[in-house]
């Protein structure tokens, strides 16, 4: 059978319980979203105060974290969860880690973007702008094929992952040309390096979550396989 | 637990798919199997095969025929007033519903465990556990070997080899149960059938019991009627899940518990039959 019943437990606390886990992830997505987002912005803008506000964002998602594996924990233990709702509850603390990640990733570009803001913007335009949107992208989809336990959405996405890699390497290679041509730029070119490799990971993460979104509605680990493209799986 | 091929799947299929190589052996072929009392139809063609030496849960909500399906595989079911059933149940190749088969030998090659303990009460410990033989007249070479032989399998050796002499109603809830579990073992069948064998019992009693199974199982060819999904989980190498009657699916148990293939089978495991 393919992903969870659309009946609702006889257990209306269980259900509610199932909800509240399913809603804590939701947000914990949201709030990686907004990270990113604000932390580009602040890029930007040469915004120090908002990249530090956008720092604090973290702590609601570490927060989300622990309360997430907490009720994880808690339905494991009381309900003795199978079939689809076990696979969502060993679904969810898969996902909870890549989600807290995401927060942790964010805060490192906005950690980059502080160290920025008093620099001088590079010679040629990096474009970090597109790689966050394709990571953003690939988080908000990443959620919604969660959300609606969409296999063809989660699929489609995992095809994507070859594109922004491919995107990250042009702007390494990029990054290294400037360099290349005026050491001074080092201290700069380094922080908009790692801004674009700490987005790459978020999209990896997403990619994480597509991969946990087909096991949780087919029971099919897809993991570590080869792309169709003949591409290792990281 | 161990896993093995599944031995057949799919809703209603009166034909399942033969048995993988090499085993597990179906002990008992189960083919196109209905059961009534009176005009009520308890179980409907009913096909499956309950390989040799493993353990086989049957699940499913009150009245789903899971009992009734139990019974029929040693005749038991016949013995209800009005009762009746037809098709066939094989065990080993013979179907135990030929004229020639005689009810009386075929349930001690298929012995029946129920759901509360019923030692008799005017016998000692030791002539409940001889019960089968006592009862049939049968005589038996070595009486106070097979009295601990069996009560060695069920681990109450140790616990009433001081008490032989007294009555089995003495013994705990959970010790009765294994002192009837005793009392099928010493008439030596092959299959042993369980119907709700815990229900009556305490957690740990229930654990000793689901322990013994698993020791049971490399000798024994065991069904298992359960309520309890997670006893049906723990215990058993496949699940078969009814449903009025039908039976809906029959799989490895971690395949009915982590990813059935019925949507029926996977509301009722995850609690969603309302």
């Amino acid at each position: 059978m393919s992903g969870r019943s659309d009946a609702a437990h006889t257990s209306k606390h269980y259900e509610q319980e199932l909800r509240e886990l399913r809603e804590k992830l939701i947000l914990m997505g949201s709030l990686g979203e907004e990270m990113i987002g604000e932390g580009m912005k602040a890029l930007a803008t040469r915004d120090a105060a908002r990249a530090r506000a956008t720092i604090d964002v973290d702590r609601r998602i570490d927060r989300l974290e622990c309360e997430a594996d907490q009720l994880a924990m808690q339905i494991l233990a009381t309900r003795q969860p199978v079939a689809s709702d076990l696979r969502f509850l060993t679904a969810s603390l898969k996902i909870v880690t890549d989600l807290e990640r995401i927060g942790d990733l964010s805060v490192n570009i906005c950690e980059r973007v502080v160290e920025l803001c008093d620099e001088p913007p590079l010679p040629v335009r990096i474009d970090l702008g597109g790689l966050a949107e394709e990571a953003v992208s690939a988080l908000h989809e990443a959620l919604d094929a969660l959300v609606a336990r969409d296999v063809a959405h989660a699929t489609e996405l995992l095809r994507r992952d070859d594109v922004i890699d491919d995107h990250y390497s042009a702007i390494f290679a990029e990054v290294l040309r400037v360099m290349g041509n005026d050491p001074t730029t080092i201290f700069r070119a380094t922080r908009v390096q790692s801004i674009a490799k700490y987005l790459e990971r978020i999209a990896d993460h997403a990619m994480n979550i597509s991969e946990v979104v087909v096991f949780l509605v087919q029971g099919r680990d897809i993991r570590h396989r080869r792309r169709p493209d003949g591409d290792a799986d990281r | 637990m161990t896993t093995a091929p599944p031995v057949a799947r799919g809703p209603l299929s009166s034909e399942p798919p033969p048995l993988p190589d090499p085993e597990p052996v179906a002990r008992i072929q189960v083919r196109k199997l209905h059961a009534w009392f009176g005009g009520f139809h308890a179980v409907r063609d009913v096909s499956l095969d309950i390989p040799t030496r493993k353990v086989t849960a049957v699940i499913g909500p009150s009245g789903c025929g899971k009992s009734t399906f139990l019974r029929c595989l040693n005749r038991l079911h016949e013995l209800t007033p009005g009762a009746r059933a037809e098709g066939s149940v094989l065990l080993d190749g013979v179907d135990v519903y030929g004229r020639r088969v005689d009810p009386v030998v075929l349930r001690r090659r298929v012995g029946m465990v129920f759901q509360k303990p019923n030692p008799f009460p005017t016998m000692s410990i030791r002539d409940n556990v001889l019960a089968g033989h006592l009862l049939s007249g049968t005589r038996v070479p070595d009486p106070e070997a097979m009295v601990e032989r069996s009560l060695r399998q069920v681990a109450l050796w140790d616990e009433v080899k001081d008490k032989l002499d007294q009555s089995g109603m003495s013994l705990s809830g959970g010790q009765q149960q294994r002192l009837c579990i005793a009392r099928v073992l010493a008439v030596e069948p092959e299959v042993i059938l369980l119907d709700e064998p815990c229900s009556a019992l305490d957690p740990i009693a229930t654990a000793r019991i689901e322990e013994l199974l698993g020791e049971l199982e490399s000798r024994y060819t065991i069904v298992l009627v359960t309520h309890n999904m997670q006893q049906a989980a723990r215990t058993s190498d496949y699940t078969a899940f009814f449903y009025l009657g039908d039976l809906v699916e029959l799989d490895r148990t971690t395949t009915i518990f982590t990813n059935p293939k019925e949507r029926r089978t996977e509301d009722y495991v995850t609690g969603r039959f309302g």
